[in-house]
């Protein structure tokens, strides 16, 4: 691979699923009670970023878009880092988002979305024995994430803060 | 659609009516775009998903169950602040918990006669319930309605609004109501309007 080559960023949106190789960077913007999920391989040095919106597809009759759930989300992810190489004992995970945007009382939002993000996320990596090597999960902010396929290292935005780095 | 137009001139101008007495000013009123989109196509219309954007939301209860929405730009709310404090433009940068509740009003206040409005017209019962506020990424807070309201591949009715008055204020806000499936369809057709 050229080192001289200009590094792509690809944007991950709203339920949805990409992957990329080094030195490529992969970016979702505005998490808010969404969670982005991303596996490294660093012995190959690809990357996947998922961004789940919901956590059990089960609770719906049609699913046409997998990415959207953390539990056929990540099974998915899992299986097209394979096709790129990837050997699952080496995955590590990071997790960001989940958080609980609104203040104000209202019963319907109590349900936490956020959290139940996050929980079926981290059981569902548990499932394949993938690591999780850091989160930066809940509160109330919202964030943008990137991964940096060369390292791992995993960026993450908020308003008014500074960048950081898990 | 014709429809549309009705509701968001009824429903917009008894807003601004109420906001002009809450702020003692004369307010005029401008809307530019009244549509059904699909809710995660309104990122765009509004500005990025990392815009910052204050935005107040109150459930709807009674006949047409759903949810509405006010969101504000950054400097659009720091206006609004100044606005109803009674402070100079340009006063307001950041928010405060006192800022925070001023928004938070304002957003009750429009909400508040928009849906007046429309029962008036239609002598439908529609119940607003206590708003709820942030201010932070546009995506987040959009995304993570659409996932607590369940209505995640619905369209919803945005209606964009200006309101001036004179030249300095330049408030740039999005009403957007999502309801539940076929509950716009009650609305229409107590408004008169043909259904498809």
């Amino acid at each position: 691979m050229d080192p001289a080559r200009e590094i792509v960023e690809i944007q991950v949106g709203i339920a949805d699923l990409k992957l990329t190789r080094e030195p490529g960077r992969l970016i979702t913007l505005g998490l808010g009670s969404c969670v982005g999920v991303s596996l490294y391989d660093p012995i190959i040095k690809v990357g996947g970023l998922l961004h789940v919106m919901l956590p059990d597809s089960t609770q719906f009759n049609n699913v046409h878009k997998p990415s959207k759930f953390a539990d056929t989300g990540i099974p998915l992810m899992i299986k097209e880092l394979q096709k790129f190489g990837a050997r699952v004992n080496r995955l590590q995970a990071k997790l960001v988002g989940g958080a609980q945007m609104f203040s104000g009382l209202d019963e319907k939002m109590t349900l936490n979305i956020g959290l139940r993000n996050t929980q079926k996320s981290r059981e569902m990596l548990s499932q394949f024995n993938i690591r999780i090597l850091a989160e930066d999960v809940g509160g109330n902010r919202g964030r943008t994430m990137i991964v940096d396929t060369s390292n791992g290292d995993v960026t993450i935005r908020t308003m008014g803060n500074k960048l950081k780095v898990i | 659609m014709d429809a549309l137009k009705e509701i968001s001139n009824i429903g917009m101008g008894n807003a601004v009516t109420s906001l002009a007495q809450l702020v003692n000013r004369r307010i005029d009123m401008n809307v530019p775009l009244t549509r059904f989109m699909p809710l995660d196509e309104t990122i765009s219309l509004v500005g990025g998903p990392e815009e910052i954007v204050s935005c107040v939301s109150l459930n709807i209860s009674g006949d047409v169950p759903g949810m509405v929405l006010f969101i504000f730009d950054s400097q659009s709310t720091f206006q609004m602040v100044d606005l109803l404090m009674g402070m100079n433009l340009g006063t307001t940068a950041d928010l405060d918990e006192m800022a925070e509740s001023a928004v938070k009003e304002i957003g009750n206040v429009l909400t508040g006669s928009f849906i007046g409005a429309l029962c008036q017209m239609t002598q439908l019962n529609m119940v607003t319930a206590v708003p709820m506020f942030a201010f932070d990424m546009l995506g987040a807070i959009l995304t993570s309605l659409m996932v607590a309201s369940g209505r995640v591949e619905d369209h919803v009715l945005v209606i964009q609004t200006q309101l001036f008055q004179e030249k300095e204020v330049n408030i740039k806000g999005n009403f957007f109501l999502l309801t539940e499936p076929g509950s716009i369809q009650v609305l229409f057709k107590a408004l008169g309007l043909a259904v498809e």
